[in-house]
């Protein structure tokens, strides 16, 4: 129960991906995508494989977190690799079972195809690994910011989305209280079938729904007791100023995804 | 000096308030008149449902009077384009650590009051690291609110008050959910700011040991004033406060047990040492 739940898996450090804004690092992160798309030869994609790992070298972050974000797409990888082995036709017949065959072009596409879904979620891993959930939150409430015009309270949408990641490990904390005085009177949540096990979850979810929301009434009241009001200018503790490593970092991933295309890479 | 000390930071007049759909029921405060000075500690001490904790939302502006006034600074807390004035000067700190703690960090939440008070960031820098290092939370200041002890949260939340520089701190039995530790760790940040920032506190709590601690004591019943006073005299006036459901301090207590049984003893006895020592002279060891 617990430990499972955890947001984006922040590592903490102070390494030069984790002092980039992440009003640059979310474009630049949707950049590199499109350039993982746009490149479609071998030589090319393993230099943005070399390139992300060079990247967590420099973020410091320990490779056994990279296997550990690699863990949910695997059987993704595995399927989709299964898909191109059997259903993609050309190239020289490697291997043929029954009326089935697998054949080179199909063998190089499904590598090809894993070796991008890869580089694409260790790419993305970087970005969660070197920044905090909440200057995530703020830094994709950044491009949220049009949308005020059409009335959408951006600014506190972020809000929310912080208080929301303050009181996950509260409620976790919560539930696990909740869960042993409920076991220690007899509950049982571990046997029988999923719809028993729903069902014993009820005596868990009603209080902490009723906890829930209690504490959001008394922080309101706490909020409101220190100044805040809804749709109030604030300023910011952390002010994210983008500088001119920003610039270029914006720059540089810029002129990669140009360059796969113009050179057709 | 003197005239700081007769500065008022707080007064009502006549306050009354009822909460909405309760027309049956009493007032929840009915009719309070009370001055709050610079550098007073108040404790408001009553039981519950006697409109502690109601009259002190009223101090905040967090309620509007029904009748009567609350003047803050001489702002009244009705004017609602100058509530922000008003928090700023009455900062409050409530029971639950928890649910007071807004921010994902300790230093991001000593800065709430301050971001909402629209401050530039290089001056609410200032003033967090100021406050943290004044109540001892500078090692803290990047740790989730989640990591720390009841005592901390408590302080986190008096310093992200005090950060705003107020003039008084109301105080809702904010030691009622922490360990003894806790419990005097917050009581002394807040005697000790209370001393050297002539900060005025309004504390409400059913604990006599911490009702001791003030200059002054207000006990409310039903909420109206029914005593108001020195420490000394309120809570050695057991037989008031018995008729409220109150206590005395340990002391207290133990003195009028003492005298009943013939002991001859002061009534004025208070605290743990006053009485050890009438004890002593009473009965001298032979």
């Amino acid at each position: 129960m617990s430990g499972g739940i955890s947001l984006g898996h922040y590592l903490p450090g102070n390494s030069f991906f984790h002092q980039l804004n992440p009003r640059i690092k979310v474009p630049s992160l949707v950049i590199i995508l499109a350039t993982l798309f746009a490149v479609t030869s071998f030589p090319a994609l393993l230099t943005m494989i070399v390139l992300v790992f060079l990247m967590f070298r420099l973020a410091r972050v320990p490779f056994r977190y990279l296997l550990k974000g690699l863990r949910p797409i695997l059987y993704i990888a595995l399927f989709a690799l299964f898909i191109f082995l059997f259903f993609t036709k050309g190239g020289v017949v490697l291997f043929r079972l029954g009326p089935l065959t697998v054949e080179s072009a199909g063998l190089w596409q499904g590598l090809f195809v894993i070796t991008r879904l890869v580089t694409l979620v260790l790419f993305s891993l970087l970005l969660t690994l070197t920044t905090t959930p909440l200057s995530l939150t703020h830094g994709l409430g950044y491009f949220l910011k049009p949308l005020g015009r059409i009335g959408l309270p951006t600014e506190e949408v972020v809000m929310i989305m912080a208080i929301a990641m303050r009181f996950i490990p509260t409620l976790i904390e919560e539930s696990q209280r909740l869960m042993r005085a409920q076991v220690s009177r007899g509950a049982d949540f571990e046997s029988g079938s999923i719809f028993r096990k729903a069902k014993n979850l009820v005596p868990l979810i009603v209080p902490l729904f009723v906890s829930a929301f209690r504490r959001a009434d008394e922080l309101a009241m706490a909020m409101e007791a220190r100044g805040y009001r809804l749709g109030a200018k604030r300023t910011r503790l952390h002010e994210d100023v983008i500088t001119a490593t920003d610039w270029a970092v914006l720059l540089v991933v810029l002129v990669m995804l140009a360059a796969s295309f113009y050179f057709k890479l | 000096m003197a005239a700081l000390k007769t500065e008022i930071i707080i007064e009502t007049r006549a306050l009354c308030y009822s909460y909405a759909g309760a027309e049956e029921v009493p007032p929840a405060v009915a009719g309070i008149d009370l001055k709050v000075s610079r550098g007073e500690y108040l404790a408001l001490l009553g039981v519950n449902g006697s409109g502690k904790t109601t009259l002190l939302k009223l101090l905040n502006a967090l309620l509007i009077p029904s009748q009567g006034e609350v003047l803050v600074k001489g702002i009244s807390t009705v004017e609602a384009e100058r509530v922000q004035l008003v928090r700023q000067a009455c900062g409050m700190i409530f029971q639950n650590p928890d649910n007071q703690i807004v921010a994902t960090t300790v230093e991001e939440d000593i800065a709430f009051g301050l971001e909402n008070m629209a401050l530039p960031a290089a001056e609410i820098r200032r003033r967090v690291d100021q406050v943290a290092g004044r109540l001892g939370l500078t090692h803290l200041l990047r740790q989730p609110p989640h990591l720390l002890s009841g005592g901390e949260k408590q302080r986190t939340a008096i310093a992200g008050i005090l950060a705003m520089q107020p003039a008084c701190i109301l105080m809702d039995e904010p030691t009622a959910m922490l360990d003894p530790a806790g419990r005097r760790d917050v009581l002394e940040t807040v005697k000790e700011l209370n001393k050297t920032e002539a900060l005025a506190v309004v504390h409400v709590t059913h604990n006599p040991a911490e009702a001791a601690e003030a200059n002054r004591i207000v006990v409310l019943e039903q909420g109206r004033i029914v005593a108001d006073g020195k420490p000394g005299e309120i809570l050695t006036d057991l037989k008031l406060l018995h008729g409220l459901k109150l206590q005395g301090t340990v002391a207290a207590e133990l003195a009028h047990l003492l005298r009943q049984r013939g002991l001859n003893l002061p009534t004025a006895i208070l605290q743990n040492r006053e009485l050890v020592e009438s004890l002593c002279i009473s009965e001298p060891v032979s």
